[in-house]
């Protein structure tokens, strides 16, 4: 029997693999150059027949709107893109806000969950089960149509303890007006920041070397308040004299006055995403298995130790890279601002387009805003989470 | 034998009331503290809303407006194919229960719900009549895949698959002409819970397909496929629904050639579906992660091609696998379908504003937002205990 040797010519292009990989991708950039084309020529059909032509000169028009609030300085005489940077400080607001209460929130509800007392863990997990199953969108228009607009009105405020005044045109909160020696204050704040470091830096040196464990951040901490409040007292004047609100005729005034809308917005994010971080944290001190504590128990550590050098910074490690994603979602879902007409950079924005009819310009803007957004929360958190990760060799 | 007596028989803990409470309740100072805490919370909070709904709340709104929030501006003497096609998705339920999860006693209650339902909340006599129906549907869907469950195995799949298109078009309407039996129903009296529920549907089947392609293609060795499931996941991830909506609500008439116009609604789905693919394709991409570089080589080795090997080995291991996870993405897409309303389409969110405007029914913010919160609840709450129950009876998702 003859048998046919093996060809050795190379195989047909039409069969070889990585030719053939190539081609398609080659296509596959092809029709998305070719979609993409389209596109973009329809819409600026679209735009000619509407008269506008692509660009971001009406950035520099007056806006001629009014914001109901603003940490910016801007009025109506300001141009378009102070109204957008006006809008991105707000969102920036309500996000730090948001991510401070919702993390303490969230970490109480966890540690609830945890909780060998039966009534607080039940009520915790109750929390839980009601808040993920609702619409944010719903709980965010209940908390501004259901509840702060249904406070009293001002004739009848509610005070609450604090000088904590509730009505429907805002809830009014005590604050410190800055006096003429409020500039010194901050400087010895500043000297105070860097004794701080320096503390921190020390004590650290002084870890490494000897291999003990001192309460770094507590000590800089402490030495950071020391000097503050010893400036507080030092001083001649006292730095910030003590506003409290109070009601003025048909309305608030003094202290400072959080608009109904902020106060929902932000009720409802924290509430809302404090459920969410409480599962993470939940998840994350059970992820310590139950030999580090008696393992660390053993070795003589007391309870509080535990805690600080075994479970926290392992727990830390599981908890880090899903917080990220719930903080992300928590700027994100800042957006649905205009559900209870807060202006944050989305409803500017929205304001801005109704406004001109510069629909593309103003929403590939608000994405790209809210993308940079998302990647330096995401940067910060993954930093912070390269630093406390498990070296391992 | 005489020393037996002093012997005493180990202490057994018997649990009664107070040592159980001794134990969960009142275990140190601080734990008695958090109990009391804990109960004036659960009096103040439970007591508070109870009040409110028994006393304070006025639920007529809710009554008289149960048509607007449930099917919107739909047209009264159309609602009929609402409810057929709603049978039908009742009796394929209660045949797939009756194939998938023969003895449980739970999916019988389940079927008898619309009944329940009929006689707890005062509808009227119309829907009364149709929710009897719809459980006799149930129940007879129910007996009837009891009865033969190996012969409709197939069936109640392919009745699943075309019951999407069945929903569409019987919503929708067949002909433009007035006098034929199903006559169209423009997308704009479409509204209240029935847009909410088509939202959803539409969105995930069409991003569950689109999810998959993104997952295969992140995973892709073809670096240009790759990068670009890569980049058009994580934009998507990025930005918050809304500003997507948006896009497809004011961008989408722009990209298509002159003349073309797309439904709002149709706008809405295309933006839902467009946002939810991108994370379902990370959920997918989970799944096709925990597969063992086995399984593709024991593949390979059985001589199947690249797609053959997806779909036939790798594919069916990896959604099973991800199953929960999908679960609690639908029902993340169905709570967001509510944005919906912030570009004006008339969804139960959307609807509120139409009911709270009526003179009548001024100030009545608290009773439409919550009765709303809790048609989201207890569906979202449903969905994911259903899928619970049927994952520990099916063992789908245990690794």
């Amino acid at each position: 029997m003859q048998r046919e040797l093996p060809q050795r010519a190379s195989i047909p292009f039409w069969r070889d693999e990585r030719i053939l990989k190539g081609l398609g991708q080659i296509a596959f950039v092809l029709l998305v150059l070719f979609v993409g084309a389209l596109i973009f020529r329809n819409m600026q059909a679209g735009l000619a027949r509407q008269g506008i032509t692509l660009s971001y000169g009406f950035f520099d028009g007056v806006s001629g709107f009014d914001l109901a609030e603003s940490i910016f300085p801007y009025d109506r005489n300001s141009t378009y893109r102070e109204a957008f940077l006006a809008g991105l400080f707000n969102t920036i607001s309500v996000a730090i806000v948001g991510i401070i209460f919702s993390t303490l929130l969230g970490v109480i509800l966890g540690v609830s969950r945890l909780s060998a007392n039966f009534i607080i863990n039940r009520l915790a997990s109750f929390y839980l089960e009601l808040i993920r199953n609702l619409s944010l969108l719903v709980f965010l228009i209940f908390w501004y149509l259901g509840v702060f607009l249904k406070l009293p009105r001002v004739r009848e405020a509610v005070i609450w303890p604090g000088d904590i005044i509730l009505t429907n045109r805002g809830v009014g909160i005590p604050w410190g007006i800055p006096t003429a020696s409020y500039p010194t204050f901050q400087l010895i704040l500043i000297v105070g920041l860097i004794l701080a470091v320096i503390v921190f830096l020390a004590l650290r040196a002084y870890s490494k070397r000897t291999g003990r464990a001192p309460l770094t951040l507590l000590w800089s901490v402490l030495a950071f308040i020391v000097v503050g409040v010893l400036g507080w007292f030092i001083l001649p004047e006292k730095p910030l004299t003590l506003d409290l609100p109070f009601v003025k005729g048909l309305n608030l005034s003094g202290g400072k006055i959080l608009s109904p809308e902020f106060m929902a917005l932000t009720s409802g994010l924290v509430l809302y995403t404090a459920a969410f971080i409480g599962e993470v944290v939940r998840a994350g001190i059970q992820s310590v298995s139950k030999g580090q504590v008696e393992a660390a128990r053993a070795l003589g550590l007391n309870g509080f130790q535990t805690l600080r050098l075994i479970v926290f910074p392992q727990a830390l490690r599981v908890i880090i890279p899903p917080l990220t994603s719930q903080y992300l979602n928590l700027v994100k879902n800042s957006s649905l601002a205009i559900a209870v007409g807060y202006p944050d950079v989305f409803y500017v924005s929205n304001t801005i387009q109704n406004q001109t009819g510069r629909a593309v310009e103003m929403i590939s803007l608000v994405m790209a805003t809210y993308l940079s957004l998302s990647l330096v929360t995401s940067a910060l958190m993954n930093w912070y989470n390269q630093r406390i990760k498990l070296v391992e060799r | 034998m005489a020393n037996s007596a002093t012997i005493l028989p180990p202490v057994t803990e018997r649990s009664n009331i107070l040592r159980w409470m001794r134990k969960n309740l009142f275990g140190s100072w601080y734990d008695s503290l958090f109990t009391i805490l804990g109960a004036w919370i659960v009096y103040w909070a439970v007591g508070g809303f109870l009040k409110w709904v028994l006393n304070v709340a006025e639920w007529d709104v809710i009554i008289v407006n149960a048509r607007l929030l449930f099917i919107g501006q739909y047209p009264i003497e159309q609602s009929g194919r609402l409810w057929v096609w709603l049978g039908f998705l009742v009796f394929l339920s209660g045949n797939s229960l009756a194939v998938w999860a023969r003895s449980s006693r739970f999916a019988f209650v389940l079927l008898l719900l619309p009944a329940f339902l009929a006689f707890l909340f005062p509808f009227g006599d119309e829907p009364r009549k149709w929710l009897m129906i719809l459980c006799l549907t149930g129940l007879a869907g129910w007996g009837i895949g009891r009865a033969r469950p190996e012969v409709l195995k197939r069936s109640v799949i392919a009745g699943w698959v075309i019951s999407l298109p069945i929903i569409v078009l019987l919503t929708y309407g067949l002909s433009e002409s007035e006098s034929s039996i199903v006559p169209v129903v423009r997308t704009n009296l479409w509204g209240g819970l029935l847009l909410t529920f088509l939202l959803t549907v539409v969105g995930i089947m069409f991003s569950f397909p689109l999810g998959v392609l993104l997952a295969l293609g992140r995973r892709s060795e073809l670096p240009i496929i790759r990068w670009f499931s890569i980049v058009y996941i994580e934009v998507v991830r990025g930005v918050p629904l809304i500003t997507i909506l948006f896009m497809a609500q004011l961008m989408l008439p722009l990209f298509l050639p002159t003349g073309w116009t797309v439904d709002r609604v149709i706008r809405a789905m295309v933006g839902i579906t467009l946002f939810s693919a991108a994370y379902l394709a990370e959920n997918v991409r989970g799944g096709l992660q925990a597969i063992p570089k086995g399984q593709f080589e024991a593949a390979e080795a059985l001589g199947l091609n690249g797609a053959q090997t997806m779909y036939f080995i790798i594919l069916p291991q990896a959604l099973r696998l991800v199953i929960p996870i999908l679960v609690g993405q639908f029902i993340a897409v169905f709570k967001d379908t509510s944005l919906v309303a912030i570009v004006g389409l008339l969804d139960l969110v959307g609807i509120a504003k139409t009911v709270l405007a009526q003179p009548e029914f001024l100030g009545l913010q608290r009773e439409v937002y919550v009765f709303i919160s809790l048609i989201f609840w207890v569906l979202s709450y449903g969905m994911s205990y259903l899928s619970q129950r049927l994952e520990e009876r099916l063992g789908v998702g245990a690794q």
